[in-house]
């Protein structure tokens, strides 16, 4: 059982790999999203270190989203999604796999990049550090989330603006504590109380979205 | 005893006979609970002392932001026995349950927003229950896009079901979030039950216009339910047998 675990995350990540022009598109876009700010709302430091939190993580989640449909997407149409749903392994366990793995391709990049953007918009040293954090613990959930949002839609045609519209409510407790933690570091004051929210959020949606993509993805397949 | 009567309901004849007797009761009961319900807040109840007569919208806005989160209740149960039992009607009662309630969360922004612009000065604040009522409506309108984008209805109703037991699960989370991100909305005034901090003329027509916005959702689901049920069934036999005598 843990061996079909290490073997499709092992799989996806290959996978992923050998596409290497696709592992660099969510974090691209999450950059230029960032980028484009500054250019919109003008170059005020003030202004910008006031808000970097929020458009770091509005960023990270439409990152997210862009990247979505890869989790379920390509197994769909290549048939090997079948084979996994009609194997001896509990389904749950392999989307378990497949959500570290896209946490590990698109989530990381995007972890790696946050806080150096917020450097380039001025925040402050201990809102970096929170950032940091936030992203570490917030970006899995989004992937764990979504995980469900494309086993609901992989077997429609022009699924992603509903993927957006069944995702992105859901991110909102996500997008509140983290840039909640990040805006209080920043103005001095201990983020714990968000962490610990953003803690359990990881916690419940890894241990529940698994089983709901599963009982969706045996509707979307069937 | 239950499971029986929850089998029988789940057999579309059964169903359909059941509610045709009992929509002439709530039709009247209905009519009845909003008559009372709308002199007793338009005509006997005192005029607020700071709100004047604006304040008499809380007949409308709050029992129908109560029924946008009743609604997505009885949604998220009749999805979980849609998809544990397979129940034809339950998977009917959901879909058209999120019509329904998607409209009473749109009533309850706009009266809301009517009822803002003369007390908080602006159409719109950014506040903890107005975001998270806003929220749930584009978790309805989630439900209502992603059934209308699969085909066939059924496998639809079950991927609406698991999406409405997805959102259960999270409203409370949502809502928690949010109403610590920030609020400025009065504090409830009707759950102290010890003592509320409303006075009673004012109180008993908004209990009474919250029981008929249920028996209103009642009516309206069960109508469009048995619409929805005969056309689904067109080719079965009790339909037809439904209507061999007036054609």
């Amino acid at each position: 059982m843990l061996q079909a675990f290490f073997i499709i995350l092992q799989r996806d990540l290959i996978l992923a790999v050998r596409h290497r022009a696709e592992l660099m598109n969510p974090v691209l876009f999450f950059v230029l999203v960032v980028v484009l700010f500054p250019l919109g709302i003008g170059a005020e430091a003030t202004i910008l270190e006031r808000i970097a939190p929020g458009i770091i993580w509005v960023a990270a989640l439409l990152a997210a989203l862009l990247s979505l449909d890869r989790i379920f997407r390509t197994d769909m149409e290549d048939g090997s999604l079948e084979q996994m749903l009609i194997s001896a392994q509990p389904m749950s366990l392999l989307i378990l796999a497949k959500i570290i793995a896209h946490w590990l391709i698109t989530g990381l990049p995007v972890v790696i990049a946050g806080p150096l953007l917020a450097l380039f918009l001025g925040l402050s040293v201990e809102g970096i550090e929170t950032l940091f954090i936030t992203l570490l613990l917030g970006t899995p959930i989004l992937s764990a989330i979504g995980s469900v949002g494309v086993a609901l839609t992989v077997g429609l045609r022009r699924g992603g603006v509903i993927l957006s519209l069944l995702v992105l409510p859901l991110y909102v407790p996500v997008l509140i504590f983290a840039s909640q933690a990040v805006d209080a570091a920043a103005a001095g004051f201990q983020p714990a109380a968000a962490i610990g929210m953003l803690s359990a959020l990881l916690l419940l949606s890894l241990s529940l979205t698994p089983w709901a993509a599963s009982a969706a993805l045996k509707m979307s397949v069937s | 005893m239950i499971m029986r009567f929850i089998y029988q309901l789940g057999s579309p004849p059964y169903f359909y006979a059941l509610s045709g007797r009992l929509l002439p009761w709530l039709t009247g009961i209905c009519l009845i609970l909003f008559a009372t319900g709308l002199y007793g807040g338009l005509v006997l109840a005192p005029a607020d002392y700071q709100q004047g007569d604006s304040f008499r919208i809380i007949y409308i806005h709050v029992p129908a932001a109560w029924m946008s989160m009743f609604v997505y209740m009885v949604m998220a149960f009749s999805g979980a026995m849609a998809l544990i039992w397979r129940i034809k009607i339950a998977e009917i009662i959901l879909i058209n349950s999120a019509h329904i309630g998607a409209v009473f969360t749109f009533l309850a922004l706009v009266t809301g927003s009517i009822w803002g612009k003369p007390m908080w000065g602006t159409w719109w604040v950014w506040d903890a229950r107005l975001t998270s009522e806003l929220l749930l409506l584009f978790l309805y309108l989630g439900v209502l896009a992603l059934y209308s984008a699969i085909d066939d209805k059924r496998k639809a109703a079950r991927a609406v079901a698991i999406l409405a037991l997805v959102g259960v699960v999270n409203i409370p989370i949502i809502h928690y979030s949010v109403e610590w991100w920030s609020t400025l909305h009065q504090g409830p005034t009707i759950t102290k039950f010890d003592a509320p901090s409303i006075d009673t003329r004012m109180l008993i027509p908004l209990l009474l216009m919250a029981v008929a916005h249920k028996f209103l959702y009642a009516i309206v689901v069960l109508l469009r339910a048995r619409n929805d049920l005969l056309w689904r069934e067109r080719r079965s036999q009790w339909v037809a047998n439904l209507f061999k005598g007036g054609s």
